[in-house]
């Protein structure tokens, strides 16, 4: 469907690539460590490695949990935009297919949140 | 001709002073003159049948306000006078009082103008009238809560900036997008919106436990202007119930239009409510009823008798409705998380329930609290207590249409976030929830113009990259005096000293650092 | 399933009068006090009638009156001069 309007209606999204000056926007769900009340929202450079990701990134936005000195996020199971997904710590995300406004999604087994209540 | 001295009846007086002041144009065209009034597809074939139950005529309509008015500010100017802001239970209470004021009374002034706008669009002259007595009464909401709250303002921070931090601050994007998108649309769609799914079926949930809760916590100013304003919504409540049925009433092309609307804006109203729910349940020290108590009354019960009084016209509850009916066992601890987590970037304060809370919240939400959030937040009191009060410094990813962070639970599995997502015109859009994604998807165009304040950051477009510029330069939050915990701020020790509990002469610097 | 109209008051001098007012009319209805308001709920239907308001406060009283102290409705609206009645067809 589409705006019920007294004319022709489009307007252009706001949060297109281009606003971004050449970075683009990443999230990052840790399920199960629902302590981070939502995914998180990153602002990265496409040619970032997969690697720098993770080390400069993701455990620095997940330090304060007891459950992150436990997690090993390279043997995780991962999922992009949905999809089974397999990182490469030495691929850029612009090559690992990580595009603007991408989710990744990262599930720890074994790790359950503070006392197993998922937070 | 015989004078007559009698006094005209309800039903005359009405007809005299409102139908009768109307005219039909005789040298332009009527679609000319209203020409919002159809696009909306909605078919109107004779106005006359529009029905005020009120039938309130503008001389009366003064007599009455300037009466709530006299009262309400007799009552100001006794609680300033006797120092009314000692009185309260605890100056916790006044974090919700900042929240309203920026998130809230914003709100009646857009509904103020929305109101004096489609007042012009309609061509029929019953619903002009309520909709010109509406706009004065949103106008007069707008100002007297700022009056109520300016006594708070000398005593407490965070008060001080609430219409510029309405149009910037992240989480107040939330209730602005919400109005605005019933503001940019047709008139119809507005009342169904704002009259019919906001007053009428979940304001009570604002105004009645919330305003009571007041009274409980010793706000006296507080809760006169709020139920000072609720006189007037009910009869904006009643306008919204009329509103619906003269529309279904006018022809059966409507009701699916209708339908529609009362889906989308149920489910928008009932994420805005997530805010109201985290005051009732977290931010009243003296507790009146519990976030799902209310909901059950003011939804499930008034709701449900509403609309089986609709079902004769074809109308069924929203879309969803079961996913909110179980949502009222989470949303308030969830956004209380959300405000606790990113507390350094508000303009009230927040922290963690003393132990009688926490078990106030065990015993109202037996199936979910212990089970899901309990653990949490012991675990960040302990944090707190040993030196590491928890923030989060990454920003949270939002919902494209309600602005909310995604912080919603599956119904079905309260473990894991209710994220949807979808794609158009080549662009990732993502989703709290199936209800945000429908509302989405019938007007993409609207949607993806979305001013959603963690991308305008990354952006930037808000005066600063980092977190405190942000907050500081751009939302006017003063660091260190509007936000942060609770325990320790300038507030908490003010109170202290209102209450002798602790000599304090500098209730001015409580030295904190986000994490 | 059970159809409730209702109506809340401020808890004021007015409205007390008013709350006895509806209990003469309305034995049925279900008066419940809470902190700084008064709301009464009633299966279905739900009035208020001058003449009993009048004989309960000994003077004259307005119907529209009752729009400085009420609080919230839920019910269809039936007013005219001489009661205001709530109901769900």
């Amino acid at each position: 469907m589409s705006v019920n309007a007294l004319y022709d209606y489009h307007h252009e999204s706001r949060d297109k690539v281009e606003n971004f000056h050449g970075m683009q926007l990443l999230y990052v769900y840790w399920p199960h460590h629902l302590m981070y009340c939502s995914p998180f929202a990153f602002l990265v450079a496409p040619d970032m490695t997969f690697g720098v990701l993770l080390e400069e990134v993701l455990k620095p936005a997940v330090a304060a949990h007891p459950d992150a000195s436990k997690a090993n996020f390279l043997e995780a199971g991962w999922q992009l935009n949905g999809e089974p997904f397999t990182p490469d710590v030495s691929a850029t995300l612009r090559d690992s297919g990580i595009d603007h406004k991408s989710m990744l999604t990262v599930t720890t087994q074994g790790l359950d949140g503070i006392a197993g209540s998922a937070s | 001709m015989p004078v007559n001295n009698k006094k005209l009846n309800l039903k005359d007086k009405y007809q005299y002073l409102t139908r009768d002041m109307a005219w039909e144009p005789s040298y332009q065209k009527k679609e000319d003159i209203f020409p919002n009034e159809s696009f909306e597809g909605i078919k109107i074939t004779d106005w006359s049948q529009w029905e005020d139950p009120f039938r309130l005529t503008m001389d009366a309509y003064w007599k009455y306000q300037a009466e709530k008015e006299k009262k309400l500010y007799a009552i100001f100017d006794a609680f300033a006078q006797n120092n009314g802001h000692q009185n309260i239970s605890d100056a916790r209470y006044v974090n919700a009082l900042k929240l309203f004021l920026s998130g809230v009374s914003p709100l009646e002034h857009a509904a103020y103008q929305g109101y004096a706008r489609v007042g012009r669009d309609f061509s029929g002259a019953g619903a002009r009238v309520a909709c010109q007595m509406q706009a004065i009464d949103e106008l007069r909401h707008s100002q007297t809560q700022q009056h109520a709250m300016s006594h708070y303002n000398k005593h407490f921070n965070g008060l001080h900036d609430a219409a510029h931090m309405h149009d910037r601050v992240w989480f107040l994007s939330v209730p602005k997008s919400f109005f605005d998108d019933a503001r940019t649309a047709g008139p119809f769609e507005f009342l169904t919106a704002i009259s019919f799914s906001f007053e009428y079926v979940l304001t009570n949930l604002l105004f009645v436990p919330f305003m009571s809760g007041a009274a409980y916590n010793g706000d006296m100013a507080t809760v006169t202007f709020g139920f000072s304003a609720q006189s007037d919504e009910a009869r904006h409540m009643t306008l919204g119930l009329e509103v619906i049925k003269f529309i279904l009433e006018q022809h059966e092309d409507n009701v699916p239009i209708v339908q529609r609307w009362i889906d989308k804006w149920f489910w928008r109203g009932f994420r805005l409510l997530s805010l109201v729910g985290m005051m009732m349940d977290y931010m009243l020290p003296n507790k009146v009823m519990s976030w799902a108590e209310a909901w059950e009354v003011y939804y499930e019960q008034n709701g449900g008798a509403l609309f089986k009084d609709l079902e004769r016209y074809g109308i069924r509850p929203p879309k969803y409705q079961d996913i909110a009916n179980d949502a009222k066992h989470h949303v308030s601890h969830q956004a209380w998380s959300t405000f606790y987590q990113y507390g350094h970037a508000t303009n009230f304060h927040t922290w963690m329930p003393e132990k009688d809370e926490l078990d106030w919240l065990s015993q109202k939400y037996p199936d979910t609290f212990d089970k899901y959030y309990r653990a949490r937040f012991e675990h960040w009191t302990k944090e707190h207590t040993e030196g590491r009060r928890f923030y989060n410094n990454t920003l949270p990813q939002l919902c494209q249409v309600c602005q909310i962070p995604t912080i919603f639970t599956e119904k079905d599995d309260p473990t894991m976030l209710s994220h949807r997502q979808i794609e158009h015109e080549g662009e990732r859009f993502h989703f709290c929830s199936d209800g945000c994604c429908d509302i989405f998807k019938d007007e993409p165009e609207k949607y993806v113009q979305a001013w959603l304040p963690v991308h305008q950051i990354y952006q930037g477009n808000c005066d600063g990259g980092d977190v405190e510029t942000v907050v500081s330069k751009y939302y006017h939050i003063n660091i260190g005096q509007d936000n942060f915990e609770y325990i320790g701020s300038p507030d908490h020790q003010r109170w202290l000293s209102i209450k002798g509990k602790q000599p304090d002469a500098k209730a001015g610097g409580a030295n904190q650092d986000a994490a | 399933m059970s159809q409730l109209v209702f109506i809340a008051f401020q808890d004021n001098d007015n409205a007390r009068y008013m709350v006895d007012a509806i209990a003469t009319d309305n034995p049925d209805a279900e008066i419940q006090h809470q902190p700084a308001m008064i709301r009464v709920q009633a299966e279905k239907r739900l009035v208020i009638n001058r003449e009993t308001m009048e004989e309960v406060l000994g003077r004259e009283w307005d119907v529209q009156e009752m729009l400085v102290d009420v609080i919230s409705i839920g019910g269809n609206v039936d007013e005219d001069d001489d009661h205001f009645i709530l109901q769900w067809n």
